[in-house]
């Protein structure tokens, strides 16, 4: 149907509209609801670094109970207020967006998970870690002991590794492939955990610093390692502060 | 001639009932003989990408079913006022408002599965199979016809992306809707096939319904 160069202007001006409406309507209504579970999500990740969360688990309440969350710099000094003096919450730090900067102007947020027999003791630390992987982007939390040294659990995340090779690293069978590792030497060095190249699914070949690689994933593993290093490195400042403590 | 000679009496036509025969046929048609994904054969990227399990299977084929019938609602109703020269734009703008509404609303209540769907939720947007129906049949068609014609291509490609999430769910992890099936019967030591879980085992599953469907039909290439 041909029509006046006048009628489409208009037809699609009002067209737009409409949809812009509807779009900003849907935005502001589901808005409070997305950053519900948003929320819901970041406190699961951080929480499955140490425990093993059902689906029916209530996440809300346990977190709630059991963590609680500070923000510190590179040199390990707690940080309250960010750069425009607002307050920092560590559940809202943006890990992308802090990756991009220097290390030395990045937000690290530390969650200590309380004792749930003695709330005043931290039984485990949870960091965030984020890297890249093979494709794209991955991140997770790794939880150390109370001696800040042991790993306690991790639980890493992909965008969108290989399925079945590099996406492995978000199964529990490479995640407990991490428990019990160190990544202090016995002089107090910091040397992380690495991932070897291959798998040989005995756990008993591996030193304390290293964890039985994936088959077919070695490019991902490097990445793990190498995100590994980097973060636990830039919190080396807080846990020496705190190993001392202990 | 003037028209009033051509003037018939008018005869009043008696309403078409809801699902006529020549309407069921806009139901039945795409899920077998003229299946948007085994026939006309697109829609295939999304097919590959999200039906490694049948859970997000599921719900990516709950949105393209909502997007496809809501779109040719809305296209059909508006099809007489669409300038012709922008009409694609014109059902682009529908549809990506309607895929964006179920994006939003997946980040609401179902913010694993947003995780899980991620991109492809998205990419509904570009499936051939809605723009399609839109161009070939909305804009020259009736609203109810259209709304059948929206259900019959979107369960058409429905049945056919739950069927290869299927295979490869329960090839490749051994499950299905996450239970394990394979192990529940007995069947403990079955090897997963890692094959199942990339796109080529897609590829591999949707060749063999093609195949079967195509020798039942006796479908001849032109």
């Amino acid at each position: 149907m041909q029509r006046s160069n006048t009628y489409i202007l208009v037809f699609t001006a009002i067209m737009t509209v409409i949809i812009g409406g509807i779009l900003s309507f849907t935005s502001q209504v589901l808005g409070p609801a997305q950053k519900k579970s948003i929320e819901l999500d970041t406190k699961t990740q951080i929480l499955s670094a140490v425990m093993d969360l059902g689906k029916k688990d209530d996440v809300l309440g346990i977190y709630n109970k059991s963590i609680q969350s500070m923000v510190v710099d590179i040199d390990g000094n707690e940080v309250e207020k960010d750069k425009k003096g607002n307050p920092i919450v560590a559940e809202e730090v943006n890990i992308v967006k802090n990756y991009k900067m220097k290390p030395g102007k990045r937000e690290y947020p530390v969650y200590e998970y309380k004792d749930p027999s003695d709330t005043s003791k931290v039984a485990a630390y949870i960091f965030p870690v984020y890297g890249a992987g093979l494709w794209n982007a991955i991140y997770g939390y790794v939880a150390l002991e109370s001696d800040l040294n042991t790993i306690k659990g991790v639980s890493f995340g992909h965008v969108q590794e290989t399925p079945g090779l590099g996406a492995r690293i978000a199964s529990k069978e490479i995640q407990d492939r991490f428990k019990g590792k160190t990544i202090f030497d016995d002089q107090g060095n910091f040397v992380s955990v690495a991932m070897l190249k291959g798998e040989k699914k005995n756990p008993s070949l591996f030193g304390p610093h290293e964890v039985d690689g994936m088959s077919g994933a070695t490019l991902t593993g490097r990445g793990l390692n190498a995100m590994l290093k980097n973060y636990l490195g830039d919190y080396e400042a807080f846990i020496k502060k705190n190993q001392q403590h202990q | 001639m003037s028209t009033e000679t051509l003037e018939q009496p008018v005869v009043k036509k008696q309403a078409e009932p809801l699902f006529s025969k020549r309407r069921k046929r806009f139901v039945m048609d795409p899920l077998d003989d003229d299946n948007p994904v085994t026939i006309q054969v697109l829609g295939i990227c999304s097919a590959l990408a999200v039906t490694v399990k049948m859970e997000p299977t599921l719900i990516m084929s709950v949105a393209v079913v909502f997007v496809i019938v809501f779109s040719n609602l809305i296209t059909s109703l508006v099809r007489n006022l669409v300038p012709g020269r922008v009409r694609i734009i014109v059902q682009l703008g529908i549809i990506a408002t309607l895929v964006t509404v179920v994006s939003e609303i997946l980040k609401a209540y179902n913010y694993e599965m947003y995780k899980v769907l991620g991109a492809f939720v998205g990419l509904i947007i570009t499936n051939c199979i809605v723009m399609g129906r839109l161009e070939a049949f909305a804009m020259g068609n009736k609203p109810w016809d259209s709304v059948l014609d929206g259900f019959g291509s979107g369960f058409g490609y429905a049945w056919v992306i739950l069927t290869v999430a299927f295979f490869r769910e329960l090839l490749g992890s051994g499950t299905v809707f996450d239970y394990p099936i394979l192990e529940k019967i007995g069947l403990v030591n079955i090897q997963n096939n890692g094959l199942m879980v990339d796109s080529i085992g897609a590829f591999m599953v949707l060749g063999l319904i093609i195949w079967v469907q195509r020798t039942r039909n006796g479908y001849v290439e032109h």
